[in-house]
């Protein structure tokens, strides 16, 4: 192994790193906001909000991410002069907006149902409470339910918030150039896989470990009235 | 709709009998992968396990690894990098030029190796919640070692396994859609082709995802079946 070989692709996958930081975040943005009216929704129980809710979500976790890209990239595309016709053609024809579309409505389906695991586990005692205190519906769900499932749902949020930074290198496959995508360049060029293999590894594995570290940051902080005071011996 | 019909029939100039041999071929990678996955896993977990800190810092940096990198890159490493061996080795034996590795063996080694390090997650949390008391008495009842294996130990490790192997599943048979990216002709692949020679690319992905959905479902059925075998003399209620 030679060091300067290492010097000279680390750089360079680097470059990478901004496109993959976009696709993760605003994708896992973008679901969060789309998982949460699905998964409360459900609260209601009608047939006809669940039917709808719970195909998207079957069909989304059922099929593979790669299949979903395709058929937005690809597949839409034959639907120019009716998304021409919208005015949206723009958005569709970039693979860009493709991939993030992807990514966010596969998100959303998966972050939807840990979401509504999360709120199932809200115990009923302190939604009856809230009520005793007059509180209305709304300040219920803001003050008491969101909060407890806020602290239930991260972990699972967690482990799909890492599997959706592992999901971006999808994107390369319609031409993004994101760290797999350069990653693949430098192997067809250089044909050393391993090294590459290290050094991309390596970006991916410090990125999930600093969000590892971060959502455990947040989950401390969720959980700090659990918790004991701190008792200071005098 | 006629158009749609007409390619994915089973006519002349239908795509019917194509995409269901690719299905074919993506279930038989996916279970030969998940079952290459299964003894890596094992063997991974069991390591994890050991008395011995070596084997199971290897195991731990393994599990970290493949589960923290995108497959799509293990996948890479895997293929550039097996040709490579392959064409040195090559070289030895007097074959000049580069050889490929044959895609199937590397969709099913790839898929081993990222699923095994699922799996071994699974083998040993399941192996974490086995009953200790339940393995002392039945040495206590004199069984050998092995028939404790077989009657007690296995059978109460797969009822704690198999919910979490029914996920590494779902996970694997998803994952064997990038397998296409090395050539195998499996189902993402073959609608690929269809899409791009008649450039239908839309009826061609919906029928993937339709016939990916129907795999995921039609096995997830046999993982509840055996989910209920595992689970026969669990008191419940």
């Amino acid at each position: 192994m030679d060091v300067t070989f290492f010097a000279e692709i680390i750089p360079r996958l680097l470059t990478g790193l901004p496109l993959t930081l976009q696709l993760a975040s605003l994708s896992v943005l973008f679901g969060i906001i789309i998982a949460l009216p699905l998964a409360l929704a459900q609260r209601f129980r009608h047939p006809l909000i669940d039917w709808p809710i719970r195909t998207y979500v079957a069909i989304f976790r059922g099929t593979p991410l790669l299949v979903q890209i395709f058929l937005i990239y690809y597949g839409l595309g034959q639907f120019r002069f009716f998304f021409q016709e919208l005015g949206v053609w723009s958005v569709f024809r970039e693979p860009y907006w493709c991939a993030i579309l992807a990514l966010t409505l596969n998100t959303a389906a998966y972050g939807s149902e840990i979401i509504r695991g999360g709120l199932q586990s809200v115990p009923q005692g302190e939604v009856d409470a809230a009520h005793a205190f007059g509180m209305s519906p709304w300040t219920t769900l803001r003050r008491i339910v969101l909060p407890i499932t806020a602290r239930h749902a991260l972990p699972s949020y967690g482990n799909e918030i890492i599997l959706m930074v592992k999901g971006t290198s999808l994107a390369s496959i319609v031409t993004l150039m994101e760290i797999t995508g350069i990653a693949h360049g430098i192997i067809s060029q250089t044909y050393r896989p391993i090294e590459v293999f290290i050094c991309a590894g390596a970006i991916y594995l410090t990125l999930n470990f600093a969000i590892t570290r971060m959502l455990a940051a947040i989950e401390h902080r969720l959980g700090r009235h659990l918790r004991p005071p701190a008792v200071s011996i005098a | 709709m006629t158009d749609a019909i007409r390619l994915l029939g089973f006519e002349s100039g239908g795509w019917g009998f194509a995409l269901l041999a690719a299905s074919l071929v993506t279930l038989v990678l996916s279970v030969a992968g998940f079952s290459l996955g299964a003894a890596i896993g094992g063997l991974a977990a069991a390591a994890r396990v050991s008395q011995s800190r070596l084997l199971a810092g290897i195991a731990d940096g393994y599990g970290t690894i493949f589960r923290g990198v995108p497959d799509l890159l293990t996948i890479y490493l895997l293929y550039f990098g097996g040709s490579i061996a392959l064409t040195t080795v090559g070289r030895w034996i007097g074959l000049n030029g580069f050889i490929g590795l044959p895609a199937f063996a590397t969709g099913t080694f790839a898929i081993g190796i990222i699923s095994g390090a699922y799996q071994a997650e699974v083998f040993r949390g399941a192996w974490l919640a086995l009953d200790r008391g339940q393995v002392e008495a039945a040495y206590a009842y004199g069984m050998p070692h092995r028939l404790a294996l077989r009657r007690v130990i296995l059978p109460q490790l797969m009822r704690h396994a198999v919910p979490g192997l029914s996920n590494v599943w779902q996970l694997v048979l998803k994952d064997s859609a990038l397998i296409s990216v090395i050539g195998l002709v499996e189902l993402m692949r073959q609608a690929q082709i269809g899409a791009g020679s008649t450039r239908q690319p839309f009826i061609f992905y919906t029928a993937a995802a339709a016939l990916y959905f129907i795999i995921a479902s039609a096995t997830g059925v046999l993982f509840r079946r055996g989910e209920r075998i595992t689970m026969r003399g669990v008191r419940r209620g």
